[in-house]
């Protein structure tokens, strides 16, 4: 909530110098402000009891109440422009705060609950012979990894090259229907993506096959859009007058883009197809239809089913076994790792781009 | 080295609009050729047309010829990379390559090419082109250092130095001090001077000042209104354009009754 006081402070420097109509000069102490929410705090705790009001909708009223105190304090003190300053601040401010509510809880929940399986056993072995307590998620952190490496190994290179072949060199009406093709796979349903590798698949090895390979193919259908659109948007940053100093040294078209465009854009494109694979890393449905779920270990994408780590928090959660307790913890450490590693990856999408960025060298 | 430049009738076009129009010239080897004129009447069209920089824009064409010593640059077997290797370009704003250090900028030429040069070589290469650019002194401890890092004079200097590097025959420049602080345009218009001794130079300049220092020969283009093409309404030595010219429209602009 500092944000109240800081934008203050910073509007509080330009203040005009001429007096205006209804501008009035006064100056309101920062704490004036903290006061006016302590104040609608205490009246709607006293009017708690009276109300029988719940956690959410004390810190609602307070809310509304000590913005609207700060509201008409500020009007009569310090001016109309300054109130609706203030308002606005505020608006914002809680708005954001709406937005992290489910946030904050989500992470809280995931962490206190998934914390107390976050140990050794749950990174190093699998659950062959596990009834009841104890096992671990190695063979889903396996399979996660391999499946994960599979589709960005499919999923990169086919969609750079269509984000080159869009911004480079297409033109016109195929460029148009490309264009309209990546949008559309963009909304496919991840179960749809599943099935079409599942149906693939069932073709030439009979139906009930479950491969490694074919949730690897299900994940790309979902990723290569991403990674053509981030891709895309990245190399238009490139300024077009690097390509033509490029061409005017007599360097070919497709020698500009290998060793101008694409080290230049090199940053905004490790970020893209970071982000891209902390999207799909997650995925859920089509990796129930295509690989299945196993208690083993297994990391030969070409061989039978694959244990993931979304596909094991489900079934540790819908199937957990008698008593339920154990799975149901495992589900919840599962779905902990999960989030770490999208952080984690979050985390390394900032520090390439940090890191490769042009230097200025100044 | 130096090489002449012959233009018969050359119509530029975007798409279907004709930006130039029937452009008949001659580029006299080892000498700078000013082309002045207003905004919009296609000096800069003109300039990439000479390097086949201008069919890199979508619907970028050209009729006409343009002939370098007996060579037909609009030839049917003729590669444009060719062209653009033995006629360089330095653009209005400095464009080094912001991933790569001084000493590569000046190198990019070669190294792009991929051309296989020895390490004692390409070092002797990067020095001369600096030297010739009027930048050595001011960079050469800090050869690795971003080429971003320069100031804009220097920026545009080192561009010219890797415009130089490659070798080419004709230097063509687009406005290439209009960037620049007077000091910095100074230091430009000198290596102009120097430059001219190895190369055929083609500057588009908005300053008639220094169309009048620096050059030999001076093109004025114009446009009859807008959407109209440009033209070439005088050629002259440099001299006589702002002394005494031929045409009318020319002592006008000259003389800042309009543009
Ligand atoms: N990329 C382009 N696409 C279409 N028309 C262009 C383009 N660049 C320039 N033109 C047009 O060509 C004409 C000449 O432009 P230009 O050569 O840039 O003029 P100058 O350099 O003399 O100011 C202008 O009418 C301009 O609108
Ligand atoms: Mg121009």
């Amino acid at each position: 909530m500092s944000q109240i006081s800081t934008a203050s402070v910073a509007t509080g420097g330009s203040a005009p110098s001429g007096p205006r109509r209804s501008e009035r000069t006064g100056r309101l102490p920062n704490w004036a402000l903290w006061a006016c929410f302590a104040g609608a705090a205490v009246v709607v705790g006293a009017l708690w009891p009276v109300f029988d009001l719940n956690i959410a909708l004390f810190v609602l009223y307070t809310v509304v109440l000590g913005t609207l105190a700060v509201y008409l304090l500020t009007r009569t003190t310090e001016g109309s422009r300054r109130a609706t300053d203030r308002l606005v601040t505020c608006l914002v401010v809680s708005a954001f705060g709406l937005a992290m509510v489910p946030l904050v809880s989500l992470v809280w929940e995931v962490v206190s609950r998934g914390a107390a399986r976050l140990d050794g056993e749950f990174f190093s072995s699998s659950l062959v012979g596990i009834v009841g307590e104890g096992g671990g998620a190695y063979h889903a952190i396996m399979g996660t990894l391999i499946i994960t490496a599979l589709t960005t190994l499919i999923s990169v290179p086919i969609g750079l090259m269509t984000a080159i072949f869009l911004v480079e060199y297409a033109r016109g009406r195929l460029k148009r229907a490309i264009t309209f093709m990546v949008d559309v796979m963009t909304g496919i349903p991840s179960i749809v993506a599943g099935l079409f590798a599942y149906a693939l698949f069932a073709i030439f090895l009979g139906p009930g096959i479950r491969l490694g390979i074919m949730g690897a193919i299900a994940l790309s259908v979902l990723m290569i859009p991403v990674v053509v659109r981030s891709a895309e948007e990245v190399l238009k940053l490139v300024p077009n007058e690097l390509r033509e100093a490029s061409y005017a040294l007599g360097v070919p078209k497709w020698r500009t883009i290998v060793k101008v465009v694409i080290p230049t854009a090199i940053a905004g494109l490790g970020t893209g197809v970071t982000l891209a694979i902390a999207r799909v890393v997650g995925e859920t449905a089509p990796l129930l239809i295509t690989l299945g779920i196993t208690n083993a270990t297994n990391v030969n994408a070409f061989d039978s089913r694959m244990a993931t780590l979304p596909v094991y928090a489900y079934y540790q959660l819908t199937q957990p076994g008698v008593p339920p307790q154990f799975a149901t913890d495992r589900a919840w450490t599962a779905a902990l790792v999960l989030i770490i590693l999208v952080m984690g990856l979050n985390v390394v999408a900032r520090f390439i781009s940090r890191f490769f960025a042009p230097k200025s060298g100044r | 080295m130096a090489k002449r430049i012959d233009v018969s009738d050359l119509n530029i076009y975007y798409g279907n609009f004709l930006a130039v129009e029937g452009v008949n010239v001659s580029i006299e080897p080892r000498s700078i050729t000013a082309l002045i004129g207003p905004s919009g009447c296609g000096k800069s069209t003109f300039l990439r047309s000479i390097n086949r920089m201008h069919e890199v824009i979508p619907g970028g064409r050209v009729e006409g010829k343009i002939v370098m010593d007996g060579q037909d640059l609009y030839g049917p077997d003729v590669d444009p990379v060719d062209v653009r290797r033995q006629i360089g370009m330095v653009f209005q704003r400095p464009n080094p390559f912001p991933t790569m250090s001084i000493y590569e900028n000046v190198a990019a030429g070669i190294r792009l090419n991929a051309k296989k040069m020895k390490k004692s070589d390409l070092d002797d290469l990067v020095e001369r082109s600096l030297r010739g650019a009027n930048l050595w002194i001011e960079v050469k401890d800090r050869l690795n250092r971003p080429g971003a890092g320069l100031s804009g004079g220097q920026q545009q200097r080192l561009c010219i130095a890797r415009a130089i590097a490659v070798e080419p025959d004709v230097l063509l420049m687009d406005e290439p001090a209009s960037a620049l602080d007077p000091i910095s345009t100074l230091a430009i218009e000198d290596l102009m001077a120097d430059l001219k001794e190895r190369f055929t130079i083609v500057i588009v300049t908005h300053n008639m000042q220094q169309a009048a220092r620096v050059s030999e020969q001076t093109g004025f283009f114009n446009l009859n209104g807008v959407g109209q093409p440009g033209r070439l309404i005088e050629f002259n030595p440099t001299e006589k354009i702002f002394s005494n010219p031929d045409e009318k429209a020319t002592e006008d602009y000259i003389s800042g009754r309009f543009g």
